[in-house]
């Protein structure tokens, strides 16, 4: 039998609504913070919003990139390459031959602001069509984000943008964790990115009756099981993974974060937008991560939760953990960060795989803030407010990710 | 009303280096758009989109390939002003 590496991670990198950077970001998820805002525009008053704010980008873009990159870029380009960029510089700038470089960076959405903007100039005045920009294509593009990576770091081994909604970021980290299994690359720069910020798409969410309407008190809207919980926070941003083989990463002496030593994929084939209410297919996504890593359940430490605050999906997924580790789940420290960093759709899955290495690299599970009132059908250990130590010796993590259209992603982590 | 040579000029200087991130002071007019300014096919159609709009005049598809130096292209727009 052929020998099937093992995958470890060697570079973070991020951009999101708690930092411009790992770092920052990490601190701030530790300190219990939101990145939730109102919004400084007039788009309530103008559209008729329901929603008057989000979790927006703590730096701007512009801050680190040029402005001919601004230009030529989807902000949800701009994202993934200045989170790449920092994982890449975090794994200490690689030599890698480019034949055994790849790039794996979704979206959920893409470059829809591009499209927005293109549209309305066509609209502006009559006869318009050749004011279209001619990177307007390369702009929108869904794969532009997983293009302009492959570009920068010459990734030759293949350029891919799995799309599966608010589970892409997580599995296009599964998606790169398998092509170096299968012996494709040696290193894969790997994530997830968003950029929806504007007002169609907000509203079209709304529309959907999945935001939290919270608009008192950004801050405390996004709130995972929560009595009180009344939707998701819009978000946006990207985190970004450098993957590497075992072997690549020891004979260059890299840093090893963490492993990613199993990955479950499966879908609900039941709804578009509901989770299936049984859990059938997040059990079966876990425990497929769980078979792939050898990790025994007694390991599993922690869970990094999709958890959007929604009233259904929440408990779904707690009872889907509970049903499948049973007593073993009494030792899971369950952590809902998307209360401090809102939802960053296909930024979410990569931002909360990058916390969940964090959390068994640092040995502490990041808090969940915003509980005042655990929902009493919650059956689980939910970490909150503070963050919580993690045991030495080996541990497992899992995080979970779920998307519209019935996705189900878990990564199993395990400490180095 | 017409833009002289030399406004013409500095608007283009202006479009390229926001293109490029080339300082508008290196956009002179012997300078080859790809030799010298380093600018691709899909750069030079956005520095005509841009072009057209901010001196209102058009410049056909088949026009841009001549325009081989910024001084061709700013010579192409000051006749094309009507």
């Amino acid at each position: 039998m052929t020998h099937v590496p093992d995958v470890v991670v060697t570079g973070l990198g991020a951009t999101t609504p708690l930092g411009g950077d790992v770092p920052s970001t990490w601190a701030a998820a530790l300190n219990g913070e939101s990145g939730a805002r109102p919004f400084d525009n007039d788009w309530v008053e103008r559209h008729g919003l329901p929603v008057s704010f989000a979790a927006t980008l703590k730096v701007d873009p512009s801050e680190v990139l040029t402005r001919p990159e601004m230009k030529r870029m989807d902000p949800s380009a701009q994202y993934a390459v200045v989170a790449a960029r920092e994982a890449w510089a975090d794994a200490g700038s690689p030599e890698v031959d480019g034949d055994r470089l790849g790039s794996v960076v979704s979206s959920g959405i893409g470059g829809i602001q591009t499209i927005l903007d293109a549209w309305e100039g066509l609209l502006a005045k009559p006869g318009s069509a050749r004011r279209v920009l001619p990177m307007t294509v390369p702009m929108l593009m869904p794969n532009s984000p997983t293009a302009y990576v492959s570009l920068e770091f010459g990734a030759r081994a293949g350029a891919h943008a799995l799309v599966s909604a608010c589970a892409s970021g997580a599995e296009a980290i599964g998606y790169a964790a398998e092509i170096i299994r299968s012996g494709r690359a040696d290193v894969v720069i790997a994530g997830g990115t968003e950029a929806v910020i504007h007002p169609m798409p907000i509203a079209a969410f709304a529309a959907s009756r999945t935001l939290s309407l919270r608009n008192d008190d950004p801050e405390r809207a996004s709130r995972p099981y929560d009595v009180d919980r009344d939707g998701f926070v819009i978000g946006e941003g990207a985190g970004v993974v450098v993957l590497e083989s075992a072997e690549h990463a020891a004979a260059r002496g890299a840093r090893v974060y963490a492993r990613i030593a199993g990955v479950g994929l499966s879908a609900d084939g039941y709804h578009i937008t509901s989770p299936e209410p049984s859990g059938d297919g997040q059990i079966r996504a876990m425990k497929q991560a769980l078979e792939e890593s050898g990790v025994s359940q007694a390991d599993v430490v922690h869970v990094n939760a999709h958890a959007t605050s929604t009233v259904v999906g929440d408990l779904i997924e707690a009872r889907s953990i509970r049903g499948l580790l049973g007593d073993e789940a009494d030792h899971v420290a369950l952590s809902a960060t998307k209360s401090m960093t809102g939802h960053l759709l296909g930024g979410a899955g990569a931002l909360e795989t990058i916390f969940t290495v964090l959390a068994l690299h640092d040995r502490q599970a990041p808090p969940t803030i915003n509980v005042d009132n655990p929902d009493p059908e919650l059956v689980l250990d939910l970490v909150r407010d503070k963050p919580r130590a993690l045991r030495d010796g080996d541990i497992a993590a899992v995080n979970n990710s779920f998307g519209f259209g019935g996705h189900n992603v878990a990564l199993v982590v395990t400490s180095a | 009303m017409a833009y002289s040579e030399q406004e013409i000029l500095a608007g283009l200087a202006e479009i390229v280096s926001e293109e490029t991130g080339l300082p508008t002071d290196s956009v002179l007019p012997e300078k080859s758009f790809t030799d010298d300014l380093d600018i691709d096919s899909l750069s030079m159609m956005t520095i005509v989109t841009l072009a057209e709009e901010k001196f209102d005049v058009r410049i056909p598809d088949d026009e841009v390939k001549n325009l081989a130096t910024v001084g061709d292209a700013v010579s192409f727009i000051a006749g094309a002003q009507a």
